[in-house]
Parts: C-alpha cells; structure tokens; sequence
C-alpha cells in the first residue's frame, strides 16, 4: 500500500486542528463551540495514531481510546452546563454571556 | 541605645493609643503627650550631655548588625542637624496633639496612633545613616500620613490622600533604583557590599553616572521639598488633612526633603551636586516666584498657607545650592522658622475653622473685632510670613539671599523680588480674614487658655530665632563645615568656599 | 549715659508690649497715661542725653552702647549697638518731642474710638521702631527699624479697619515701600558681599578707601540705597502711596506721614553719604529725583479738594527740597529742613485734625470756610504753620531753611541753576496752594458748622508746635543776617560741609527773591481764592486740574502696567496650570484602562482569540530561539 508520509498526516491532523479553532472562534452557538471542540480533541486524538503508526507501537491507538472517553465525559458537563445556559439566559449566543465583563 | 529608645517610645506610644482608643477617647491623646514629651525630654538630655563629645560631626551613634548578609545594619546618628530638626519634631508633635484636642472625635485611638507613627517615622528618618533604613523609615512616613489625610480630612480628601501617596511614593521608588545602584557600585569597586552611608561616601563612578543616581535621589527630595515642577500634591494635601496633618505635613515632612538633600545628595554626589547648581538655584527662584503668586490667588485659606509653604521651600533649595556658609546658616534657620510660622498658621485656620466651619476666605472678614486675640496671632505669623526683621524668617532669608548674592547675583535679586510677593499675600491674607465689614450672624469665642499656650508658645520660639539665633547657628556650624569641605574638595581643592 | 541711650528707643517698646499685652483690661485713662508716658520718658532721657552730649561732648563725639551680639556666622558678625551722634541726636530729638506731643492730642483725638489701646499700642510701637531706625549702627539693624515702621504704618494707615478703602491703602502703602526696602536689602547683600560687614562706620570707612570716585561698585551700591530712601520718603516714582494713606486718622498722619517716618529716606542718605560722594551720578539723580518730585507734587496739591491729602502732597513736595539739598551736597542743610518741616507739617497736620474733628469729619475744603472766628486757636496755629511752610521771610523758621536750601542749590559744588529755578517754582506754588488752604478753609462764608470744639490736650501740642516753628529757624542764619551757624556746626563731626563753588551773586541777592516768590504767591492765592473765586472756577473744571488731582496718572500708569496684568495672571492662573500635567497623567492612566479592558468584555470567544495569538507568539519566538 501507498505509505503516506508523516508529514501530510501530521498536516491533515493540523489542518482538522485548525478548523476545529476556526469553527471554535467563528460560531456563536455554543452547541456548535461544543462541535467544534470535538473536532480538535479527534485531530488531537489522531496525533497519537500517527505517532504510534510512526514508531509502530500500539500506544498510540490505546491513547486514543482514552481521548474518547474524556471527550465524552466532557460533553456530557459541556452539555449540562449548556441546559443551564439555556435555562438561565434562554438564549444559546456565546456573546450573550458577557456579565463578567469589565464595565468601566 | 538612646536613639533607639526615640524611636521605639513613639511606635509603643502609637500601638498603645489604638490599643486604648477602643475604650476611651482620652486616653490615647494623653498616651501620645506622654511619650512625645519623654522623647524631648530624652532629647535634651542627650543634647546637653552628648554636645561636643562624639567622634567627627556625629554627637552619638548607634550602630547594630540587622541583614548582614546584604549589608544592612541599624545604623543611626546625630549631629546637629539631626538634633535641631528633631527637638522641633517633638515640640510641633506636641503642639499638633494639643490642637487635636477637641477637633478630632471619631477613632481617636486610630489618630494618636497614626501621628506617633509618622514622627517616628521622621524621627527615623532623621537619624538613621543605613540607606536601606532611611528609606524604610521615608515610606513609613507616607502611610499614616496617608490615612490621616483619608480619614479625618475634609471635603476632597480621598482626591488629596491619593494625590499625596502616589507622588511621594513613585518619586520614593526613583530614590530606591538610586540607592539600590549605588549599592552595587560601592559593591562592585570595593567587594563589601554595604548599605552604610559613611562607607558609600567617595564612591568612585563616573560622572555621568553620578549625575543619573544623583536625580534619582533628588526626585524624592525635590518632590518632598516641594520644588516647582512637583509641587501639585502640596496645596491639596494641606488643604484636606487635618489641623495635625497639616502641621506635620507643613512643619516636618518638608524638612525630610531639605534634610536629605544636605545630608545625601551633596556628600554623596559633590561633583553632580555643583554640576547641577544653577538649576537647582533656577528651581529655588521660580518656586518663590510662582508659589508667591499662586498663593496671591487663592480664596481657600489652608490652599494659601499651603502655596506660601511652596514659596519659602523655594528658598531652602536656593540657599543649598549657593555653597557657602551662610546660605546654609539661612537654610537650617529656614527650615526651623518655617516650620514655627507655617505650623502657626495652620494651627490658626484650624482653629479658625473649628469655629466658622468654612475656609472660604472671602466669607470672612471683621474678624478682629470678635477675635482679637487669636487676630493678633494672624497678625504676628503673616508678618513672620513676609520676612518682618526681629521674626525668624527675616534671618533665614537674610543669609539665604546674602550667601546665594555671594555665588549668583541675578538668582540673588531675582529672590528677592520674592520678598515682595510675600507682602502681596501676607496682607491680602490679613486683609480678608481680620479687616473689612463683619459676618454679622457668627457668635465667636476667642482663643482658649489650650490654644493661647500653643500660640505663645510659638511666638516665643519665632521671637526667639528673630533675635538669639545664635545657638542654633552654632549647633549647625560643624554639618555645614562638613559639607562644604565635601563640596569643596570636588570644586577646588583648598579654594576656600567656605567664608 | 550709655544706658540711658539704650532706653530711648526701649521704653516705647515696653509701653507697646504693655498694651498690647493688657491693653483690653486697662481704663481710658491708664491706657493714655502708659502711651504718652512711654514716649515722655523718651523725651526726657533725650533732653538730658542732648544737653549732656552738647554741653561736654564725648568722645570722638559720640556715644555707643551695644546691647546683645544678635548673631555670628558665616563672616557676617552684627550685634543690637546704639549709636548716638549729633545726626541721630537732631533726629531722636524729633521723634520723641513730637512724637510725644502727637501722643498728648491723640489723647482727646482718639476718644471715642473702640481701639482706644491698639491706637496707643501701634503708636508706642512706632516710635519706638523709628528710634531704632535712626539709632542704630548698623545696616540690619537699621533695616530692622525700617521696616518696623512700614508695619506700623501699614497698621495705622488702616486702623480703621472696617472700610475695606482704609485697608487697600495701607496695602498699598505697604507694597510699595516693600519695592523699596527690597532694593535696599540687595544693595545690604552688595555691601555685605564685597566687605563683610555691615556696621555702618566700618562700611563708609572701607569704602571710602577701597572704591575711587565714581567706582561701578559704589555706584550700584548708592543706587540701591537710593530705592530704598524713595520708597520710604515717597518720592518720584514711589510717590503714591502717600496721599492715599491719608485714611488713617490725622494724628498717624502728622507722626508718620509727615514727620518721621517718610523722612526716614532722608536719614538713610544722610548716614550713607560717602557712599553718595562716591558716586556723583548718583547724588545729581538724587537731586534730579527731588527737584522733579518736589514740582510734581506741588502741583497737585493745588488740584486737591481733601484737606488732608493737600498736606499730603505738600509733604511728598517739601521731601522732594530736602532730596534736592542732599543731592547737591548741602547735608547739613537737608537735615535743617526737615527738622523744621516736621515741626510745621505735624502742626498743620494736628490743626487740620482738629478742623476735620470740628466739623464733624468734613474733609472738602470747598464745603469749609471762615472758621476763623469760630476756631481762633486754630486758625491762628494752622496759620503761623502754613506761613512757615510757604517760607514767609524773616519770621518764619520755614524761610530760613528753604532759603538756605536754594542757596545752596544754586551755588554749591553739585549745584545748578535749573535745581534753583526748579526750587523757586516750588516755593511759589507752594505758598500758593499753602493759602490756597489757609484762605478756603479759615476765610470768606463759612459753609459747615463747627460742632465739637477740639479740648485743650489738642490744642497745647499745636500751640508748641507753632511756636518752634517760628523760632527754630533762629539757630541757622545765612551770612548777610548775622550767620548763625549752631546747626551746622553741631553737625560738623558727622556730615560734611557743603563747599561753596560761585561767589558772584551774592547770597542776600537770592533772600530777596525768594522773600519775593513766597509773598507773590502769597498775594496769587488771596486774589484767586478769596477775592475773586469766579478766577479760578474754569480751572478747577478743566482737564489738567483733573489730571493733577490725579497725582498725574502714576496711579493710572502702574494699575495698567503693573497690578492689573499681575493680578489678572494670578486669578487665571489661580488652579495652577503645572496642575494640569499631573491630573493629565491620571487621566492618561484611566484612559489605558478604558482602552484596556475592551478586552475584557466577558466574551469566551475573544479569549480563546488571544489564547490564540498568545500562542502563535510565544511558538514564533521559541522556534527562532
């Protein structure tokens, strides 16, 4: 099989990365903020496999399998704290939540 | 031991007042009369014994390790500079807690306690000859009077009490970077790394280096003085503190600033120091100038007496930087006469003020008639103001002028033209508080038996520099010799500037 | 003898400090009695220490007695030393015995005033701070007294203190001769700088022998002096302050503003003349100064409505002679008039008092006329004071001083006919606005009634008062009358002799038209005051009398040039600008915070941002690294 040089793959993880920053900073609803952050913890996650296909070692996909499940645990309190947002401030816009801003 | 002992009475007498303001509002002003009176009794005593019997100038000495590891020992000293200033110390700490009597209610303890701290502070300052304690006690100063100032001062005090704190502080820290510099270089030139002033005396450096330090050092003292550019803390201050932190203000902490340009900055930067003589003589005269017409204007009266503080403060800086001995005489006199009139002035608005509760001077007027004793009192101290011979300013600014006409002919008339400006505001002063048409609806009492042994006592201490000052000129005669051959030795070697 | 001296200038220092101190405890009478008593005792230990002094003179013709060293420093060692010589003697003779017939009238002149002992108080303290002045030995000390007299001028010219009016002039007063006493300091420090003392034998000593004729130094040093003696004297251009300080009651004005204090300029030259010989520039400005002053002042007192401001003027008029004869170096001759002068100005000072007293404080002339039958006493006095003032020949004390003063103007070395001629029209307007006086006040319809007739502790100083101004001019005749030469040679030791230069003309021809000028003007004022008024009415409106009633314009002038810009600076200025720098560096703090905490509006996103950035940063840094 064609091997893929490490490079284009460390690249593809950075550009997932990268677009998982983009969607992070450019999305107002906070479920897509959420989405978003997945995305990077998967390129994140991806990282490993690489680096453990690189140096042949299983540690890296074992890594992975870690990665889903903090990402899951954190989904599940991000979600939470989203009800609560929803609930309090009936509204799912990040910028809504501005009251700790400075208000001088 | 002794001196040690002048500082801890003060700080023991302070922790005793807080302590005891709790339960009593008395208790704490009696506290702080007891240890203010054992501090001067202390004093003389140790002026009688000691006078002529020290090593060099210094009269006695304390000297302890405290950091040695960074050079820092407990090291204090008097000569006759220190003592002057010390015993006037004590006599105004006196005086401003005895004004305080009814004035102040609320937190007594607190006050006291605050007061005591600043004069020994001061008295810390005076004394001490490690630089790293002379700056411990120079901040030690700003906080109490900082409080002080927060409050128990009048209406725009947090405004004044922010002001006060944040330029005397910052022009502090310039004076830490010089301190801590020097520090380095005496550190780096001869191995031990040390603190103590008679070590840091000569250092070797450059003179362009000498002359940085050197600002850095005068930034705290032209700030404390105050000289003209830096001077806006001043008028707020006074006009918002208290009656006692006006007169410890007025009275005291200006002289810091005075002390420590003769004691620090000319021993230790000689060279710098002449290098940077005719400004410093520019600032003294503008500062006369300008303060005297500012002080012409005002219509608030502790604003007023605070601006003619800025005037005759420009004549300290002229007289140190004329290098000659009776400009000196004329600046330690200053600094003493000065301190006994504006102190009196101040003691008079506040007690003023006590009973119209108002310090708007075109509000007044007439008031002879009601008050003609404490009128005489404004009479006599807007007379000393102005320079009136037979009253300690006269000879202040005698010598000063005499000894600056000796170096600077034009600085020396352009002063003098001071002199009027101080009749201007003087009389307009008297003018607008005693004389024209009455405030008919105020029922005034005159000066209590309290507050007449204030003033006459202070008249007496004016008089007393108007027409004996010979005493005083003596106990400063060996400082002044000090420096000026420090001077000297830089200019010329043997060119005698000393006459 | 010498602890005599030190008492003459002590006990009306004693006498202040004990009214000063229980003034308010003490009755009408005990108050009088410690004020004029203090100065009485002075008359009489002067009576006794002049006649000792004259009868055996002391040694070297002078007496010294040094009280306490004041102090010792710095090369410059002064101690408090009274010195009595035959200049100080004619002086404190002055001072005390008139001093003490002012405080005798102010007695019953001040009756009725609620500041019964401040009066006495400020009084005491005067004479006793202008002996000082003119006791003392050295230029500190003399400058002591100096200015005590400007304080106590400055209180008595506004001892009425609840007119705002009374209280701008004595400021006025007080600034003014302050300018002068600042140019006197400079010229001390000068003095002191260049010998190291300030003892006023050692200085004229020192200088004569160190500083040639002409020297740059003296000069400045003459100059200096010179600002000094103008503000105190109130001559040109510090001149005025003086009619404005006529809002002190009359008695202040006959002591301070007539007779001693003003004069004080005159004593300061006359002490100092090496100096002045040193620098002739100087000495011919000094008589240019009076000529100009004592025609300028003139003039305006012809303008004037206010009695007392027209003695006022006269005063400043009369200085302006006495400048003149020291300018031309005729010391002994200055000295002459002003001794003479004190007695007629106080005089008519305390007469004119009396009148406005009388009629119930009436100060306009032209609302005052023919109290001559109703006020004989006074009209009689006021008259042999104004004949002496208009130097009436022969009789007079005033004309035998005037005239030597012209005399002396036209012939000694220093003199110059344009100072003669300035002097005779002096005298003539002199004696024409001297009448002027005498005529409107004491002749023709009288306009307002007296009401209080003035009592007898008035009247008896101004009755000894005329009579010394008539004979005091006995002790000095010219040559042509019998050469009386007491005064002159009492003051031998201590000022030099003027030296007579043209010897032409001689000097009876110079009596008689001066005799001439004085009872012209005499007749002028007769004719254009009493005869024939309607003369003169198109004069008092017309523009120029307007501008002499204005002292000519030096008020106007110095408002604009000086005060006004100066105080329009002050009041502008009155927040400090140097106040805007350090509230701008709060403000510039405040505003980095406005700036800086837009970043912190609470938004996640935003921080992610600079989580970002941050990031970026510090990877670029670190890979370059």
């Amino acid at each position: 099989m064609v091997t893929i040089p490490v490079e284009i793959q460390l690249l593809f993880a950075a550009l997932l990365f990268l677009m998982g920053l983009i969607g992070l900073l450019v999305r107002r609803n906070v479920i897509f903020i959420l989405m978003s952050i997945e995305i990077m913890f998967n390129s994140a996650g991806m990282v490993f496999v690489i680096a453990g296909s690189y140096w042949a070692q299983v540690d890296g996909q074992v890594m992975f399998i870690f990665m889903l499940t903090v990402t899951a645990a954190e989904v599940s309190v991000g979600l939470a704290l989203i009800l609560q947002m929803f609930h309090h401030f009936k509204t799912l816009d990040a910028d809504k939540l501005s009251n700790l801003k400075d208000t001088n | 031991m002794k001196l040690v002992y002048l500082i801890v009475i003060l700080l023991a007498g302070g922790l005793l007042s807080w302590v005891t303001g709790r339960w009593s509002r008395v208790l704490p002003r009696i506290i702080a009369l007891i240890s203010l009176t054992t501090d001067l009794i202390l004093l003389l005593l140790i002026y009688k014994n000691q006078a002529g019997t020290g090593t060099g100038i210094w009269m006695i000495q304390y000297k302890t390790e405290w950091i040695p590891s960074f050079g820092i020992s407990l090291y204090l000293a008097a000569d006759g500079l220190s003592m002057l200033l010390l015993m006037i110390t004590y006599i105004l700490g006196l005086l401003s807690v005895l004004i305080s009597w009814k004035e102040i209610r609320d937190a007594t303890g607190f006050f006291h306690f605050n007061i005591l701290w600043i004069l020994s502070g001061i008295t810390g300052v005076f004394l001490s000859l490690d630089l790293f304690l002379f700056y411990f006690f120079w901040e030690l100063m700003l906080i109490p009077m900082y409080f002080l100032i927060s409050i128990w001062g009048h209406e725009n005090r947090i405004y004044a009490s922010y002001k006060f704190f944040i330029y005397t502080q910052a022009s502090g820290l310039l004076m830490l970077i010089s301190i801590i510099t020097l520090y380095f270089i005496q550190g780096s030139n001869s191995g031990t790394y040390t603190f103590d002033y008679t070590q840091l005396l000569g250092t070797a450096m450059s003179p362009t280096l000498a002359y940085i330090l050197m600002l850095g050092f005068l930034a705290a003292f032209l700030v404390k003085l105050p000289v003209v550019p830096f001077h806006n803390w001043l008028p707020d201050a006074h006009a918002e503190a208290p009656t006692a932190g006006s007169v410890i203000l007025a009275g005291l902490l200006l002289k810091t600033g005075a002390y420590g340009l003769i004691r620090f900055v000319l021993p230790l930067f000689p060279g710098a120091s002449v290098s940077f003589a005719p400004v410093g003589m520019i600032l003294g005269v503008v500062g006369i100038l300008y303060g005297a017409k500012l002080a012409f204007a005002q219509t608030d009266l502790k604003r007023l007496i605070a601006y003619t503080s800025v005037s005759h403060m420009g004549f300290v800086i002229l007289g140190v930087y004329a290098f000659n001995e009776i400009a000196f005489q004329g600046v330690i006199v200053q600094m003493i006469a000065h301190a006994v009139s504006t102190g009196a002035l101040f003691i008079l608005a506040g007690q003023l003020y006590e009973r119209i509760h108002t310090r708007n001077i075109l509000l007044m007027g007439g008031l002879w008639k009601q008050l003609p004793v404490m009128g005489s009192m404004w009479l006599i101290f807007a007379l000393a103001s102005l320079g009136l011979p037979g009253l300690g300013n006269f000879i202040a600014e005698f010598f000063i002028l005499a000894g600056t006409f000796k170096s600077n002919i034009l600085m020396s008339c352009l002063a003098s033209a001071g002199l009027i400006g101080a009749t201007a505001y003087s009389l307009r002063l008297i003018q607008k508080v005693l004389s024209g048409r009455e405030n008919t609806e105020w029922k005034l009492k005159d000066l209590s038996v309290r507050e007449k042994l204030v003033s006459a006592s202070l008249v007496i201490l004016i008089l007393y520099l108007g027409l004996l000052p010979q005493k005083v000129l003596d106990t400063a005669k060996p400082v002044i010799s000090n420096t000026l051959n420090s001077i000297e030795q830089v200019v010329s070697p043997g060119s005698g500037l000393i006459k | 003898m010498t602890i005599l001296l030190a008492l003459i200038p002590i006990m009306p220092l004693l006498g202040f400090l004990i009214l000063a101190c229980c003034g308010s405890r003490m009755s009408k009478q005990m108050i009088a009695f410690t004020g004029a008593v203090s100065v009485g005792i002075s008359v009489l230990i002067t009576l006794i220490t002049g006649l000792a002094f004259l009868v055996t003179p002391p040694a070297g013709n002078v007496v010294v007695v040094n009280l306490w060293q004041w102090f010792s420093t710095g090369g410059l060692a002064l101690s408090i030393v009274f010195r009595l010589d035959a200049l100080s003697l004619v002086f404190i003779f002055v001072i005390t015995f008139i001093g003490f017939l002012i405080h005798v009238y102010s007695i019953d002149f001040m009756a009725g005033d609620e500041g019964y002992a401040r009066f006495f108080a400020y009084m005491n303290l005067f004479v006793g701070s202008m002996l000082i002045l003119v006791l003392a030995d050295n230029l500190l000390l003399l400058y002591l007294g100096w200015e005590g007299v400007g304080l106590c001028s400055y209180l008595l010219i506004g001892f009425w203190y609840r007119e705002p009016v009374n209280g701008y002039a004595a400021r006025k007063a007080f600034i003014i001769t302050r300018i002068g006493d600042t140019a006197m300091i400079i010229g001390i420090f000068l003095l002191f700088v260049h010998f190291h003392t300030l003892d006023i034998q050692l200085l004229m000593q020192q200088a004569s022998s160190e500083w040639g004729n002409g020297s740059p130094l003296a000069t400045w040093a003459a100059l200096l002096l010179l600002g000094g003696a103008l503000g105190k004297s109130a001559q040109l251009p510090l001149q005025t302050w003086l009619p404005d300080a006529m809002a002190g009651p009359s008695p202040v004005s006959a002591l301070i503003h007539a007779a001693t204090m003003v004069t004080a300029g005159v004593y300061l030259i006359a002490r100092t003349h090496v100096l002045f010989e040193l620098a002739p520039a100087i000495q011919t400005a000094v008589a240019a100064i009076g000529a100009l002053t004592l025609l300028l002042a003139g003039f305006s007192a012809l303008a004037q409505h206010d009695l007392k401001r027209v003695l006022a003027y006269s005063t400043i008029s009369q200085i302006g002679y006495m400048f003149l004869a020291l300018g031309v170096g005729a010391w002994s001759a200055g000295i002459f008039h002003f001794m003479v002068h004190a007695f007629f100005k106080a005089l008519l000072f305390l007469a004119g008092g009396a009148v406005i007293f009388a009629l119930n404080e009436e100060h306009d002339i032209f609302k005052m006329g023919g109290l001559r039958k109703k006020l004989p006493v006074i009209f009689w006095t006021f008259l042999i004071g104004s004949s002496s003032l208009a130097a009436l020949p022969l009789i007079t004390a005033g004309f035998y001083s005037k005239d030597q003063i012209l005399w002396f103007a036209w012939s000694a070395g220093n003199g110059n006919p344009w100072l003669w001629a300035a002097g005779l029209l002096g005298a003539f307007i002199t004696s024409m606005y001297t009448f002027r006086l005498v005529f409107l006040v004491f002749f023709g319809d009288m306009v307002t009634m007296p009401e209080h007739h003035p009592g007898r502790l008035m009247l008896i100083p101004m009755i000894i008062l005329a009579f010394f101004s008539l004979i005091a001019g006995f002790i000095e005749l010219p040559e042509s009358m019998g050469h009386v030469q007491w005064f002159s040679k009492l003051l031998d030791p201590v000022l030099p002799a003027v030296n007579t230069a043209h010897g032409r003309i001689p000097e009876s021809f110079f009596q008689l038209v001066a005799g001439t000028i004085s009872l012209s003007g005499i007749y002028l004022a007769y004719r254009f005051y009493l005869k024939q008024p309607y003369l003169t009415s198109s004069f008092n409106e017309s523009r120029i009398s307007k501008f002499l009633y204005k002292g000519w314009g030096f008020d106007r002038v110095y408002d604009l040039l000086f005060v006004n810009p100066l105080v329009w600076f002050a009041v502008r200025n009155k927040n400090d600008f140097i106040d805007l720098f350090t509230s701008a560096l709060a403000r510039a703090a405040f505003y980095g915070n406005y700036l800086l905490s837009i970043t912190q509006n609470g938004r996640i996103r935003w921080y992610v941002m600079a989580f970002v950035i941050g990031i970026v940063f510090m990877l670029t840094i670190f890979i370059n690294l």
